[in-house]
């Protein structure tokens, strides 16, 4: 049995949507010859040809609206940024053109715009972002952060052919460390549906993206020191999978949210918010957020190490919050 | 020592060009110190000293020198990834370059940031994003505080040939154009924007004829003549300061090795790569420093080579030896 990688996961996705539906092409800088920075599309150009597989100038504007325009007439491009940090060139092109066609004026904007994002890999304060954040507060848009291999393939193909604007944030730590065998037959992920990596029922961690793993592995020695934790997965950031969130606040009565975007003005807030509104019955502690501070992302080790959530941050918040 | 050379490709002086041995001999000692600490990192990168990518200039140096060898006391210069030779002219020690990119609490950032992304305002230095555009719009800005204020001075930045394809440069540009600031935009045809060859950049065969679209100034200048590249410069920056607005540089050269060192440059016809090979600023700048006689032998240049290994040498020290940054600056200096 084949085993496969996160980033080869991706690339099977978009692959075999190129296969079925020839309204799928891609575009983005250097996917062509050289099959992308980080060679998701490798192999792509021999296979589907240059006019599905568009090397274009930098011009991170023009390959979103280039996207959007074609969309617009039938088209389902995937729009590749080669780092997730300047998608914020495309900014305008994405929350005030594509977000708003179908409420406007009835037109859908099915593109994907995807790219690597995250950090851990000493990548610095422009190749580390985790942007998901700047545009969670734009209606329109669709935002999805997958963490294993089989959700990188589901939610690529959900992304290329859901209706609307899709943003794919991959995490580029994850690319090469997480494998697994994924099926043969053809699976979408759904998109706003979270799923439970892990079951238990002292205290529940809410997260997605890389974190997920930190998660993990803190709830792995929480067992050790005898508390239960359930980790739930996002997968989807908008539209929050808020019947889970509820399901598993209610479930455990105390909440930690963790990701890797900065602090204030993260995701997280909305999911502490949504708790509040309507578990707060539920809850026997207060809800925890764990995210990097409201800084930058540095560049050297130790200081990257000290920005994004360690696992043993998870252990010692856990703790403090089971024995509330 | 440098290999003999079979080119014939030779510098040509520009007419007019004034320049005394001295300055003749300090291009020399940019560019081979510009080419040597590229080496040297090229090693610490191998010894996983490097924290993150780098980025080679090799075959660029005389647009880096050259450029930055032209501006005065006061002027403002921002880099581009491949012009670490500009920084060093303007005074940026060896010490600085290496423990920024091996990530040094000594560095420039204290490990904040990484290769050429530093700074100070005090000494006209802007320090550049990654994105690439995004400082012509910043230097304008500049520059227009030179123009309200008088100054005798102007800004340089660089672009290239791919990174003229973003918004920025041309919001940048024809700002600038339309304020007629004292401002020149080098743009360094490479030919190469990672893989992406300049012809699936641009429309056009020289990138200066753009100049026209925003009511400036255009020039070609071969990238790879130091003396060339200088005179150009200082031309355009005489034009700012009698008020003719920006300039546009291209400098025509080629980017030897790959976008960075991960990157074999496969896809770079070899025979391109060949053609390029015959014409280093550097071999051929020393050919011309021989061959007109500004130096008496060989062994004046193979001194200065000398004396740059040994710079090198202690400033590789210098910066190996100290710390990484500590753990609690991560959190410091988000406001002032
Ligand atoms: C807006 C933006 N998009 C993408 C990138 C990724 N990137 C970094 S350098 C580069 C190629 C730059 O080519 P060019 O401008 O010709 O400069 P050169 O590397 O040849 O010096 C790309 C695509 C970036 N830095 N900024
Ligand atoms: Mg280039």
């Amino acid at each position: 049995m084949p085993v496969t990688t996160y980033i080869d996961a991706i690339k099977e996705g978009i692959w075999e949507e190129m296969e079925k539906d020839e309204r799928v092409f891609i575009l983005g800088e250097d996917v062509g010859i050289y099959g992308g920075a980080f060679k998701v599309t490798k192999g792509m150009l021999d296979k589907f040809g240059p006019m599905r597989v568009i090397d274009t100038p930098i011009s991170e504007s023009a390959i979103v609206g280039a996207a959007i325009g074609a969309a617009l007439v039938g088209m389902r491009p995937v729009a590749e940024m080669q780092f997730i940090d300047f998608i914020s060139c495309a900014f305008d092109q994405i929350v005030n053109f594509a977000a708003k066609c179908r409420y406007r004026w009835g037109a859908g904007v099915p593109i994907v715009v995807r790219g690597p994002s995250g950090g851990g890999v000493h990548g610095g304060p422009f190749h580390s972002q985790n942007p998901e954040a700047y545009f969670f507060n734009v209606p329109g848009l669709k935002i999805v952060c997958p963490s294993t291999a089989y959700d990188a393939k589901g939610l690529i193909k959900a992304a290329i052919r859901d209706p609307d604007p899709v943003l794919y944030f991959e995490h580029k730590f994850l690319y090469r460390r997480i494998k697994e065998d994924l099926p043969t037959e053809d699976f979408v992920v759904p998109i706003g549906k979270a799923a439970i990596r892990r079951q238990g029922e002292d205290l529940s961690i809410i997260t997605y993206g890389a974190m997920v793993y930190k998660a993990l592995e803190a709830a792995e020695a929480l067992a050790g020191m005898g508390i239960d934790v359930e980790v739930l997965d996002l997968r989807s950031i908008l539209p929050l999978d808020e019947e889970a969130i509820l399901a598993t606040a209610k479930k455990t009565s105390k909440v930690i949210v963790l990701h890797e975007a900065t602090l204030t003005g993260g995701p997280g807030g909305e999911v502490v918010a949504r708790i509040a509104e309507k578990a707060f019955e539920y809850l026997d502690g207060p809800i925890v957020r764990i995210a990097p501070p409201d800084t930058p992302v540095p560049y050297s080790p130790p200081l990257e190490e000290a920005f994004l959530p360690q696992t043993m941050d998870i252990v010692e918040k856990a703790k403090k919050l089971a024995a509330y | 020592m440098a290999k003999p050379s079979t080119s014939d490709y030779t510098v040509a002086v520009p007419e007019g060009l004034e320049l005394d041995r001295t300055g003749r001999l300090e291009l020399y000692y940019f560019m081979a110190l510009n080419r040597k600490l590229e080496e040297r990192l090229g090693l610490l990168y191998r010894q996983n000293k490097v924290v993150g990518g780098l980025y080679s200039s090799l075959g660029q140096e005389a647009c880096s020198v050259g450029t930055a060898y032209a501006l005065g006391h006061g002027d403002f210069l921002a880099p581009m990834i491949r012009n670490l030779g500009s920084l060093l002219v303007r005074g940026v020690r060896p010490t600085d370059v290496m423990a920024q990119y091996c990530a040094r609490a000594i560095g420039p950032t204290r490990g904040k940031d990484l290769n050429v992304h530093f700074g100070w305002v005090e000494r006209g230095l802007i320090a550049p994003i990654s994105v690439v555009g995004a400082l012509i719009p910043v230097m304008a800005g500049i520059a227009l505080e030179m123009k309200m204020h008088g100054k005798k001075n102007i800004v340089l930045t660089y672009i290239g040939d791919g990174g003229m394809s973003t918004t920025d440069f041309h919001e940048g540009m024809n700002f600038a154009g339309v304020h007629k600031l004292p401002m020149i935009l080098v743009v360094e045809n490479n030919l190469w924007a990672y893989s992406t060859h300049v012809s699936k950049q641009a429309n056009v065969k020289d990138l200066a004829v753009r100049a026209e679209g925003y009511g400036c100034y255009g020039e070609i200048v071969d990238g790879n003549n130091v003396l060339a590249v200088l005179d150009a410069t200082r031309r355009a920056r005489a034009r700012c300061l009698s008020g003719g607005g920006p300039v546009m540089l291209e400098a025509k050269t080629f980017r030897r090795k790959g976008h960075a060192e991960h990157d074999d440059a496969g896809y770079v016809p070899a025979a391109e790569r060949a053609e390029w090979e015959k014409k280093d600023p550097i071999d051929a700048y020393r050919r011309f420093l021989i061959d007109r006689r500004i130096v008496d032998s060989p062994d004046e240049i193979d001194e200065i080579d000398a004396k740059i290994v040994a710079i090198l040498e202690a400033a590789a020290d210098e910066a190996l030896s100290a710390p990484f940054p500590d753990p609690s600056i991560a959190t410091e200096n988000v406001y002032g």
